[in-house]
């Protein structure tokens, strides 16, 4: 089954992630499909808490082992299955076939340990064979192709601007030239302008070295740049999918994602207020047994309240949302689309 | 190809700087810790010549015409109660009281750190058990646990050895402990794993690189607490057994003499303070030459 589709370089079915503590279970992803083709970018868009960090560790096997379980689901990278994979096998794939940037590059790189030794060591771990040689000049081509001069390899990282410290995160994370990189919100912790720079920098690596990659932010912009699928991710589900363009220019829309565009202020028209979508996302420990923006939603009708919605697919374009269920002809209930 | 160009020369001219040359560039900038440098290798190299400025024979040869000396030309530090030199002896002590004290340090230091990092690391039940075995442990007075531990295996070099790393490889423990359940939930451990680096490989290589600064202070300040420790127990007639000098040793013995020849007690003291203030100074300043914050 999983061989069907080998053209998909990552392939997530109905993942089921908790964080369980004593006093309480957070579902933090809640039947979660995903879909990415070999080469391509998917934005994973979602507000803080959505599960979108979540997602991306249970793709590297990373949750934290106390609390964090995946109750169900498959998750299938270049056609294994990696919640089968073993410990062992899984340190093979970290950093070698698929390797992550974190968000903060403040945090995320060691301070006493010089950034040219933090490149080596992960050239080195998927690498035993390589020489000394080899490796310097390996991280010295990644420092290059990040833009750093290879002489400041043997520089701290408290002697690089927040900037630069991303791009030695990025160089990190593509030392291996990884199948699949996974971005989360790497360009939160930066400022507008080098959040260009960085965003340009990642496009070109990306079309240079053919990877794959889960682009996870909550910034549309962002989106619009770089990725050519999109995911909108709310309470742990994907609420709608699509391409680039079924998302930024399509008709059909979840009213969640509406509400998203109808916060970005527009620079055009004079408005006193912004306009956000009201309420908050429900609370992850009780989640309401319908749709799970249906409490926030203004086109909420009695069935959202009851049984959460199929999925609504025309073309490329999946939408999780009763509006739409009977006009596909896929109905689970019988819908008045006018009642509003 | 002028771009291609342009690489390939800076690949060949990149050169990593040398990481000692930079500690000991670091490290020499500090007064005080060249001070301390300056100091114990001049110690070391007394001890370790000791042979050639006082023969052994010296240390342990009986006088009883010379009781009790002043220092003096024929014996710089006067003698003991039995009429032994008490330079040589502390030339020849200080070899044993240091060896046993370094030896000690360090192998407390490795097995606590060792510990504590693996408890910190990990936690849940290998925490547990680690800290509860700890307990236990600790539960039992140091003295009481050393005298034991002596008693039982009898008082040579190693048995002391044994004695006290396991006297004080309790609080590196609790120490490191304290340190690693900080560092190990800092981001960059986290982006280590999900680079694919193994645990043994993040304790080795992330986490205890951020740790030596507290594990090499409390190393320094152990060293001299190990040296009064031994004298504690040269006291308990549990030490090296005698005629063999030791610093502690010769403290306790000249506790007798302390009125009529205070000599006697003056030149260990001294030789234990400026042994701990040498390795002290340079312990601090090892720390700064690591800390890469305060390179300039």
């Amino acid at each position: 089954m999983a061989h069907t589709e080998i053209q998909n370089i990552l392939e997530i079915r109905d993942l089921k992630v908790i964080y369980k503590t004593d006093l309480e279970v957070v579902e933090a992803v809640n039947g979660l499909d995903l879909t990415i083709g070999k080469g391509k970018t998917l934005g994973l868009v979602g507000e803080t808490g959505a599960g979108k960090t979540t997602t991306a560790l249970s793709i590297l096997k990373l949750l934290p082992s106390i609390t964090g379980r995946i109750l169900q689901g498959e998750i299938y990278f270049d056609g294994e299955d990696i919640l089968k994979k073993s410990e062992h096998d899984m340190q093979s794939v970290r950093g070698n076939r698929i390797s992550m940037v974190f968000q903060d590059p403040m945090t995320s790189l060691n301070p006493v340990l010089t950034v040219g030794d933090q490149i080596a060591e992960a050239v080195q771990l998927h690498n035993p064979d390589m020489s000394k040689e080899q490796i310097n000049e390996r991280v010295a081509a990644t420092l290059n192709m990040v833009g750093i001069m290879p002489s400041r390899s043997g520089d701290y990282p408290h002697q690089f601007s927040g900037g630069m410290k991303q791009r030695v995160v990025i160089a990190m994370a593509l030392s291996c030239e990884p199948e699949l990189l996974i971005a989360d919100e790497p360009t939160t912790a930066l400022d507008v302008t080098i959040q260009a720079q960085v965003l340009t920098m990642i496009r070109e690596l990306r079309d240079r070295l053919g990877t794959s990659m889960l682009m996870i932010t909550h910034d549309l912009g962002i989106v619009a740049q770089t990725c050519d699928d999109v995911a909108v991710m709310y309470s742990g589900i994907i609420i709608e999918a699509g391409t680039a363009e079924d998302i930024f220019l399509g008709d059909k829309h979840h009213p969640y994602t509406v509400g998203l565009f109808n916060s970005i202020p527009n620079l055009d028209i004079k408005s006193d207020r912004l306009n956000p979508i009201t309420g908050l996302m429900p609370d992850p420990t009780n989640l309401p047994k319908g749709c799970v923006f249906a409490p926030r939603c203004n086109h909420q009708m009695e069935i959202c309240l009851e049984a959460r919605p199929g999925v609504f697919e025309e073309g490329t374009h999946k939408i999780r949302c009763y509006l739409f269920s009977e006009a596909a002809g896929n109905s689970k209930a019988g819908v008045d689309l006018n009642a509003e | 190809m002028n771009h291609q160009k342009v690489e390939s020369t800076t690949v060949d001219s990149f050169k990593r700087p040398s990481q000692t040359k930079e500690i000991w560039r670091r490290f020499s900038k500090s007064k005080g810790a060249v001070i301390g440098f300056v100091l114990f290798s001049i110690i070391a190299i007394m001890l370790l010549a000791a042979d050639f400025i006082v023969p052994y024979e010296a240390a342990i040869k009986q006088d009883f015409s010379q009781q009790l000396a002043a220092p003096s030309r024929e014996h710089f530090f006067g003698t003991d109660g039995y009429g032994r030199d008490a330079f040589a002896r502390l030339l020849h002590g200080g070899r044993t009281s240091l060896s046993i004290a370094l030896l000690a340090t360090f192998s407390s230091a490795v097995l606590g750190s060792a510990l504590g990092a693996i408890s910190g690391y990990f936690g849940g039940k290998v925490d547990s058990f680690i800290m509860r075995s700890l307990d236990i442990f600790m539960s039992v007075p140091d003295i009481l646990f050393t005298m034991a531990v002596v008693y039982a295996l009898g008082a040579n070099f190693t048995n002391l050895l044994f004695a006290l790393t396991l006297a004080y490889f309790t609080n590196y423990v609790r120490l490191v402990r304290s340190q690693v359940l900080n560092l190990a939930e800092q981001d960059y451990v986290e982006a280590a794993r999900a680079g694919g680096s193994g645990s043994t490989r993040i304790i080795l290589s992330h986490i205890i690189p951020n740790a030596v600064g507290v594990i090499i202070v409390n190393t320094t300040l152990n060293v001299a607490k190990i040296i009064l420790y031994e004298s504690t127990l040269s006291f308990l007639g549990l030490g090296m057994p005698p005629p063999q000098p030791e610093w502690g040793l010769m403290l306790s013995e000249a506790r007798e003499f302390m009125r009529t020849a205070p000599w006697l007690m003056f030149f260990p003291s001294a030789a234990i303070v400026i042994t701990a203030a040498s390795i002290n100074l340079m312990g601090d300043g090892l720390r700064d030459a690591l800390d890469p914050h305060l390179k300039s």
